[in-house]
């Protein structure tokens, strides 16, 4: 696609020996929401920390897994490298800027080019608008190819590379499946040329044989206009599929980070091993053999979380100090962090 | 499993609906048994017939705009299709109880969970209320339930959806049933809560020899608990056999195509998937031969016209495919 201007394939090298500057750097990123008790009373206002010192890298053409159970502060990381959250402090350095101190003009022009995919292909598409409009919107909107014709060809050329017949155009969103809704949601994230997408739980909605082609195009389009994912998912089988590094989210607390192929082969932190045992695999012999550990408990209410490490009352490995001391992140080989002292 | 004793035997039922589209043949003649205290699997994607399948064994399909238009279902002896309103009711929850999806909507959340629990025993068991009581604290603790006196006073809105999910299960049991269906009984849960859930459901139904019936589309979450599958596609059963028959020797090329598109947690980034081309049929419409024809890869003329019945390849293990000698030699030869 020739619009998208110095897009060069490049070979899939393993992001954590590039040494160049990253596209996007999140640094100590904490987002605490104020929420007030009881329904009419406005007794104390509590602090829900949902991300809590949170940093990371992602290089060009990286996708990064953000994993972990409901609440654990995944989706808010994303809204707030995208600011449709302000985070509580932290810098999101996008391109080498600080993206916390622009201005709103400055940050817009930031925003063309980080995007972001949705999960529900049913409410993130405005049911009254044809799929025309909105693919075309965002480029509406930033002032790119204000000429209708003009648009509509970069609207079909949008959907034919993501895999829809250009007839789709004048299509609603009714009219189509959720696999091709899908599709769509993706045209509009790309219509921009970004360089970064959030990818928000983007394939969890679709059935199996659907997914798969979803998951295919993703990472075609990643190839082929070499772009960097953040990829927010429940689903731990996918983002092994996906991604290069994965990080792994505990209550607003990173407490593993390292080389895809790494974590799920060598997991260190107790958390990340027990969420991985949980996840069954196709193959019945395999589940035969595996040791069914089940983790005890529940995720604790972010309202009040645990004091010290927010894992230790479901960690097996446990002692005394947890309970004070938050512990940090240390790289145990290169690559691999671990939030955790006794590994 | 060594006791084999037929438990429920679904034969050619057809459940259909009247939309506005049209009519939908939402199940289009599935047949199939579950024996005494085995886990039966029923997979498939969205829209493909498991859960209405399911209901219709219940009766629990809403009459207009549904309605099993033919077929039988034997649950130990008797026909449940023929029954009056008074006799199904008694096997509803009673010696047949079902989990659904969505632990946040199947309870009742203006009433307390010990109301619910006890409503269920003192009908179908005819217990007293003290009785009752004190049934309901032992099942809340059977199923991991803290505190369960205490909870019995508590209303859904109280609990966690992992929690719920474990009162659906207690409620489930309360009555001694002989069969548990589990609609997606994980798929709204967490990862560690999907385990725990699965396997309390696992050693409750070993421990108190209750049959289960598990529809999910999770591939994994069959391979890990079911004894014998069935794989549905637009209304019927395409293949069926044990776990290990469906997973290493698929006979079928849907279940081939499934198990191709399945990332896996125990396979390196970057394998591609092959996912299966093209959707699902719209049910409204008429099927002319296969339905699944339009996107396999293996089909021939007579697919077009003709749709083929499910027959057995090897003892217990069957495919609705006119090709799956050809699949079959194929699959040997490549591995």
């Amino acid at each position: 696609m020739s619009a998208i201007a110095g897009a060069t394939a490049r070979p899939d090298t393993s992001p954590a020996i590039q040494t160049e500057q990253p596209l996007l750097e999140v640094r100590n990123l904490k987002m605490h929401f104020t929420v007030a008790e009881g329904l009419l009373s406005r007794r104390k206002a509590s602090k829900i920390k949902a991300v809590d010192d949170v940093s990371f890298t992602i290089a060009r053409g990286e996708t990064l897994g953000l994993v972990g159970e409901s609440g654990c502060g995944k989706t808010t990381t994303g809204r707030c490298i995208l600011h449709l959250e302000k985070p509580t402090s932290g810098e999101i350095i996008f391109e080498g800027q600080n993206l916390t101190n622009l201005d709103r003009k400055a940050l817009n022009e930031k925003r063309e080019r980080m995007q972001v995919i949705f999960q529900d292909p049913y409410s993130s598409l405005n049911p009254r608008m044809k799929v025309g409009d909105i693919i075309g919107e965002p480029m509406k909107v930033h002032g790119i190819h204000p000429d209708r014709n003009k648009r509509d060809q970069r609207v079909a050329e949008l959907l034919s590379v993501c895999g829809l017949n250009p007839k789709f155009m004048d299509r609603y969103p009714h009219e189509m499946s959720g696999g091709q809704r899908q599709r769509v949601g993706i045209a509009r994230a790309l219509s921009l040329n970004p360089d970064f997408i959030v990818c928000d739980e983007a394939v969890s909605a679709l059935d199996v044989s659907i997914q798969a082609q979803v998951i295919n195009l993703l990472e075609n389009l990643r190839e082929q206009f070499n772009l960097s994912y953040l990829f927010i998912a429940h689903d731990l089988s996918v983002v092994r599929h996906l991604c290069h590094r994965v990080a792994v989210m505990y209550l607003g607390r990173m407490v593993e980070l390292a080389d895809s192929d790494e974590l799920f082969s060598n997991p260190l932190h107790p958390y990340t091993q027990a969420l991985l045992e949980a996840v069954p695999i196709p193959d019945p012999e395999i589940e035969r053999r595996r040791a069914h550990r089940i983790m005890k408990g529940e995720v604790p209410s972010p309202i009040n979380p645990p004091s010290g490490c927010v894992f230790h009352p479901r960690c097996p490995l446990a002692v005394d100090s947890c309970r004070q001391e938050v512990p940090q992140l240390r790289e145990l080989k290169p690559g691999h962090w671990v939030a955790c002292p006794r590994v | 499993m060594t006791d084999t004793r037929v438990l429920l035997e679904v034969e050619n039922l057809h459940t259909q609906f009247d939309t506005s589209a049209g009519m939908v043949r939402a199940v289009d003649g599935i047949s199939y048994t579950v024996n005494e205290g085995e886990t039966v699997g029923i997979v498939g994607e969205s829209g493909c017939g498991k859960s209405v399948g399911a209901m219709s064994i219940l009766r629990l399909i809403p009459d207009p705009p549904g309605r099993i238009a033919s077929g039988s279902v034997r649950f130990d002896g008797k026909d449940l299709l023929t029954m009056n309103d008074a006799e199904i009711r008694e096997v509803r929850g009673g010696q047949i109880s079902m989990v659904f999806q969505e632990p946040m909507t199947s309870l009742n959340p203006v009433l307390s969970i010990g109301l619910q629990l006890c409503e269920t025993m003192e009908i179908h068991l005819k217990l007293g209320p003290e009785e009752a009581k004190a049934r309901a604290i032992e099942l809340l603790d059977l199923v991991g339930i803290s505190e369960p006196a205490r909870r019995l006073q508590q209303y859904p809105h109280h609990l966690s959806g992992g929690m719920r999910q474990r009162v659906m299960i207690a409620l489930a049991l309360s009555c001694k049933p002989k069969l548990i269906i589990a609609d997606e009984p994980t798929t709204a849960l967490d990862v560690t809560i999907q385990a725990q859930i699965l396997e309390l459901m696992k050693d409750l139904s070993n421990r108190l020899r209750v049959a289960l019936i598990i529809i999910t589309h999770n591939l994994g979450v069959v391979a890990r608990y079911a004894d014998r599958v069935y794989v549905m596609y637009a209304g019927r059963i395409v293949e069926s056999g044990s776990a290990s028959d469906i997973y290493h020797r698929p006979v079928h090329p849907y279940t081939l195509g499934l198990l191709r598109s399945v990332p896996r947690l125990d396979r390196p980034r970057g394998e591609r998937l092959i996912p299966i081309d093209g959707h699902p049929p719209d049910l409204t419409r008429e099927i002319h031969g296969c339905a699944y024809r339009p996107r396999c890869s293996f089909a021939v003329e007579r697919c077009a016209h003709e749709a083929p019945r499910i027959e057995e390849v090897a003892p217990g293990h069957a495919s609705a495919c006119f090709e799956k000698a050809r699949l079959e030699r194929l699959l040997k030869e490549a591995s």
